[in-house]
């Protein structure tokens, strides 16, 4: 909301402070300071390509559930449907829905990530 | 309350060489909730050991865990060992008298276990394109290996693994639609059950010494040993999430498929489809992300405090990628 400011500056500063200390630690300490630094990359990533990211994914949901809705009840819905059997791979628009939500996730989890090749 | 690590090793020493014998450079190298590894060199005149300790620093139950125990451990490698298999020397298995609670020494090897090294060190381009067909070799030796009476090992196959999986997931609550879909596709398509043999259960890259002259040098990490399926243990090395950013080598990010399976036949393993691999292929990418949920789990619920944990939990994305791609591919 304020951009001066913005929260993902924010999430950077203590990035940028834990990485100017990393080296003075013990060795514990360095590693698990690299891995917060890696979390706080993360949460960069989710606020600037979460809300995207989440739209995307709802729509494809939307598209194969075959009505529209918020992305925490389309996505409970799709687990029901697939766990019950009534959707599987083969049903129309599944896996392009699922690569959608999984490789847009990945982008803000994990974008060094070399997924499996096709 | 156990005797700490550093007072307990130099009556160890003193068992192992004799009065006079004497500890030097024990450090320990990793540690989780449950169990440390330590390194040190018992020194003895002139003869110098170079040790591996490994310890459980919390009770171990075996109706729940997951891992066997570390004496259960260490006769497993020794029977490998027996059979020719390339796994640690057992040096010791540690008893009341030693003060360690559950652990046991091996001697330290030299080699690389880092599974990013193996994949890119211009030390391992040599003996690189040998090493898929070294690990099926090493596994047929593994899987041929009678295990000792009265260790009590858990059969696994397909079916229990996709039951077990499933449970651990929901009880996490998650709903990540990638890992529904996956397991009822493997579930459809598990194969005939297979002759079960002795496995070791977590036989990937980065649990496996490599030495950049020989290539495989020994295969550590048997806590997760256990009867099942043979094309388990070569299904989970050919898990994307062990291929260390080299998604076009299927075989630990080192290899192919064929020159696995052939060395595997070459050792006079039982031949495996690459069909019946891959299942257990893409079981393991399931596995993994369910593994990665329950990593975060520890956190939420508070058993584990360390921040490597719920970032652990943003893995899953991971496996669901490869999921994504192997559904797409179909077995």
């Amino acid at each position: 909301m304020i951009t001066h400011p913005k929260t993902e500056e924010l999430v950077q500063a203590v990035a940028l402070w834990i990485d100017q200390v990393r080296p003075g630690l013990d060795p514990r300490n360095a590693f698990l300071a690299r891995v917060a630094v890696n979390v706080l990359s993360v949460v960069e990533r989710e606020l600037t390509k979460g809300p995207a990211a989440e739209a995307r994914a709802s729509e494809a949901f939307a598209e194969v559930l075959g009505h529209p809705g918020e992305f925490s009840a389309l996505n409970a819905e799709l687990c029901e449907r697939i766990r019950s059997g009534d959707f599987t791979e083969t049903t129309p628009g599944l896996l392009e829905a699922l690569r959608t939500l999984a490789f847009d996730q990945l982008a803000i989890d994990q974008p060094k990530y070399r997924p499996e090749v096709g | 309350m156990e005797t700490p690590v550093a007072e307990a090793l130099p009556k160890l020493a003193q068992r192992l060489a004799g009065e006079g014998a004497r500890v030097e450079g024990a450090q320990r190298l990793s540690g989780g909730a449950s169990m440390e590894t330590w390194t040190f060199d018992i020194v003895s005149g002139a003869a110098r050991e170079g040790l591996i300790l490994r310890r459980r620093t919390a009770p171990f139950d075996p109706e729940t865990a997951r891992s066997i125990s570390l004496a259960t451990e260490a006769a497993l490698i020794r029977a490998a060992a027996k059979n020719t298999a390339l796994v640690p020397h057992v040096r010791h298995v540690c008893d009341d008298s030693d003060g360690l609670g559950e652990a046991y020494v091996m001697v330290r090897a030299a080699g690389e276990t880092l599974g990013k090294k193996i994949v890119e060190d211009s030390r391992f381009d040599g003996v690189r394109p040998k090493l898929a067909f070294q690990c099926g070799e090493v596994l047929a030796r593994i899987h041929a290996t009678p295990p000792p009476d009265g260790l009590n090992l858990k059969t696994v196959d397909a079916v229990l693994e996709l039951d077990r999986y499933e449970e651990v997931y929901r009880t996490t609550g998650a709903q990540r639609p990638v890992l529904e879909l996956a397991f009822q596709y493997l579930r459809k398509r598990t194969p005939e059950p297979a002759a079960p043999v002795l496995l070791h259960g977590d036989f990937r890259n980065g649990n496996i010494m490599f030495d950049p002259e020989r290539g495989v040098a020994a295969v550590l990490d048997w806590e997760l040993a256990h009867i099942g399926d043979p094309a388990e243990d070569m299904g989970w090395i050919c898990t994307n999430s062990w291929r260390f950013g080299r998604p076009e080598k299927p075989v630990g990010g080192f290899g192919d498929y064929a020159d696995l399976l052939a060395g595997y036949e070459a050792a006079g393993g039982r031949p495996i489809d690459l069909a019946r691999l891959r299942f257990w292929q893409m079981l393991g990418s399931l596995r993994w992300g369910v593994m990665c949920l329950t990593m975060y789990m520890s956190w939420q619920t508070g058993v584990e405090k360390s921040v490597e944990r719920p970032m652990i939990g943003r893995r899953v994305s991971e496996t669901e990628a490869d999921l994504v791609v192997l559904l797409e591919q179909g077995l």
